[in-house]
């Protein structure tokens, strides 16, 4: 099992140095020839107006707050799978219980209103 | 023919062979590993070069235009000059960007699709290391690319870029969902988290075709596809780098090999997909024959994965975006909740006292009813909600 895990750490290397060597070769290849108009912030021409970190909507938030109820969700489920052929039937009525119980959370969700995107 | 019948085992079998003699047993560990991953990432770099001329030539078929024809052969060596032109390509950092993580952005992007490739099953046997959390290895991977598309947008100093960057959260989020309950689905089925357990379990039968888990829970796979279609920021899910809106969203910034590197990502995401999807749904390298050629078993794998891929190209060809409400939609009011639905049908009929053929039969039947109820809802919903707008009032 351990040496699958030398495997993951060697393609791990490699997959962090891969990009790394692309971008230094073409450091190297590349013209480096820096202008101010050059390094403008790109508006198809339009000087940009304020600044960029403004205040989001906060909509987006709300989307994330049901994502991490619904993550930790499947992160629980994923062992309760793996081992459910062992298990008998009270595997199958927790389960149960426990999806029908965040189904009930995101039907609050919804019928709030937190699910339309306005 | 006995050597031929599984050529790619026994090329490592004899290879392993070889080295032993020369070796200790760790340095032939060692030098295999390497080997292995170095043969992965060339051909995963290989497969993204044709395959974006092919999805290039595919996309030019279907709009009526021939494609690249100039460089190479049938214009193959495209890809290949365009890699070379962005090599050379001076490299823009924007006046006001946050250097370290517009830096680190691109590498991390590529980083978790390259990480991924080593717990792919290729045939019986080949594959980079058979972890036995193999499903969950490759969700949690998932969210490192969300991470890196979300520190492009925001380290760029660009309004279109964090605009871009919000809509990853928002898109990525929302839709890894559905995509982990569909997975979970196929886990709950196989009982096991490793990819060649996953593969394993869905042999047997008439020419060792009627497990494939899309004969189970067909729609288990397509909420699965759809969602994980969404993940790859493709169309008709591409909000976040929508060209007419905000130009091209998160890395609009980026120039020369950084660009690259989005671009590399996307493409062997794609490729990852199909494998994925191959593997949890189609069988993997599971067909006829392959408990007595094993080395059809490769072909197989291939060959699905080219189908889910070329499916992926069809659909940019011919369906136009979502609107973001719409996006949002579906993936919290359809998908979500017939995932869980799926996922709680499925560990019912587990349980129930009949023979496999039998709960096969209930559930793929139950899952055809459930995709024709939903569509249902889904086509009353859009005729009502274009009625409303015809009478011009609101609600």
């Amino acid at each position: 099992m351990l040496s699958k895990y030398g495997f993951i750490g060697i393609l791990a290397v490699v997959a962090f140095g891969f990009p790394v060597l692309g971008l230094v070769v073409a450091w190297l290849l590349s013209p480096k020839k820096p202008n101010p108009i050059k390094q403008s912030t790109y508006e198809c021409g339009v000087e940009t107006i304020g600044d960029t970190w403004v205040q989001f909507r906060a909509q987006y938030y709300l989307f994330a707050l049901v994502f991490v109820v619904f993550d930790i969700e499947t992160v629980f489920l994923y062992p309760w799978a793996v081992a459910y052929g062992q298990l008998g039937l009270f595997a199958l009525v927790e389960a149960a219980l426990f999806v029908l119980i965040l189904f009930a959370g995101l039907v609050y969700a919804w019928r709030k209103g937190a699910l339309e995107w306005q | 023919m006995h050597f031929v019948s599984d050529l790619f085992r026994n090329i490592g079998l004899w290879f392993h062979g070889w080295l032993s003699g020369l070796l200790p047993g760790w340095a032939v560990t060692l030098i295999e590993y390497v080997l292995g991953v170095l043969i992965l990432l060339t051909g995963a770099l290989v497969t993204v070069l044709l395959l974006i001329w092919v999805e290039r030539k595919i996309i030019s078929r279907l709009q009526d235009r021939i494609g690249p024809n100039r460089v190479g052969p049938w214009g193959l060596l495209q890809t290949v000059a365009d890699a070379l032109k962005l090599l050379t390509k001076e490299d823009i950092i924007p006046e006001g960007a946050e250097k370290v993580s517009f830096n680190l952005a691109p590498i991390l992007v590529v980083f978790p699709t390259i990480m991924v490739l080593g717990v792919i099953p290729f045939s019986r046997g080949i594959i980079g290391a058979d972890l036995n959390i193999g499903v969950l290895y490759i969700v949690a991977l998932g969210s490192i690319g969300v991470m890196a598309t979300l520190m492009a947008g925001w380290s760029s100093n660009n309004k279109y870029a964090l605009l871009g960057g919000f809509r990853v959260v928002a898109q990525l989020l929302s839709y890894e969902v559905p995509m982990v309950l569909a997975m979970l689905s196929a886990v709950l089925l196989a009982g096991t988290m490793s990819m060649q357990g996953l593969v394993e379990a869905q042999g047997g039968g008439f020419l060792n075709i009627p497990y494939w888990r899309i004969f189970v829970i067909p729609l288990g796979f397509l909420i699965y596809f759809i969602a994980a279609l969404a993940e790859l920021e493709r169309t008709p899910f591409d909000l976040l780098e929508a060209e007419s809106e905000i130009v091209a969203g998160f890395f609009i910034e980026y120039s020369g090999m950084k660009f690259a590197w989005f671009f590399l990502a996307s493409y062997i995401n794609t490729i990852l997909l199909g494998a994925i999807a191959a593997t949890l749904f189609l069988g993997g390298w599971q067909g006829p024959f392959v408990e007595h050629v094993p080395v059809l078993g490769v072909f197989y794998f291939a060959g699905k994965t080219l189908l889910m891929t070329i499916l992926i190209f069809w659909i940019r060809g011919t369906f136009p975006r979502l609107r973001i409400d719409q996006l949002m939609g579906l993936a919290w009011k359809i998908l979500v909740p017939l995932a869980l639905i799926v996922l709680l049908l499925v560990a019912i009929v587990i349980k129930l006292p009949v023979p496999p053929l039998a709960r096969q039969a209930v559930l793929f039947v139950s899952n055809i009813i459930l995709l024709l109820g939903a569509l249902g809802y889904i086509g009353r919903h859009l005729r009502l909600t274009a009625e409303r707008q015809k009478l011009g009032g609101r609600l």
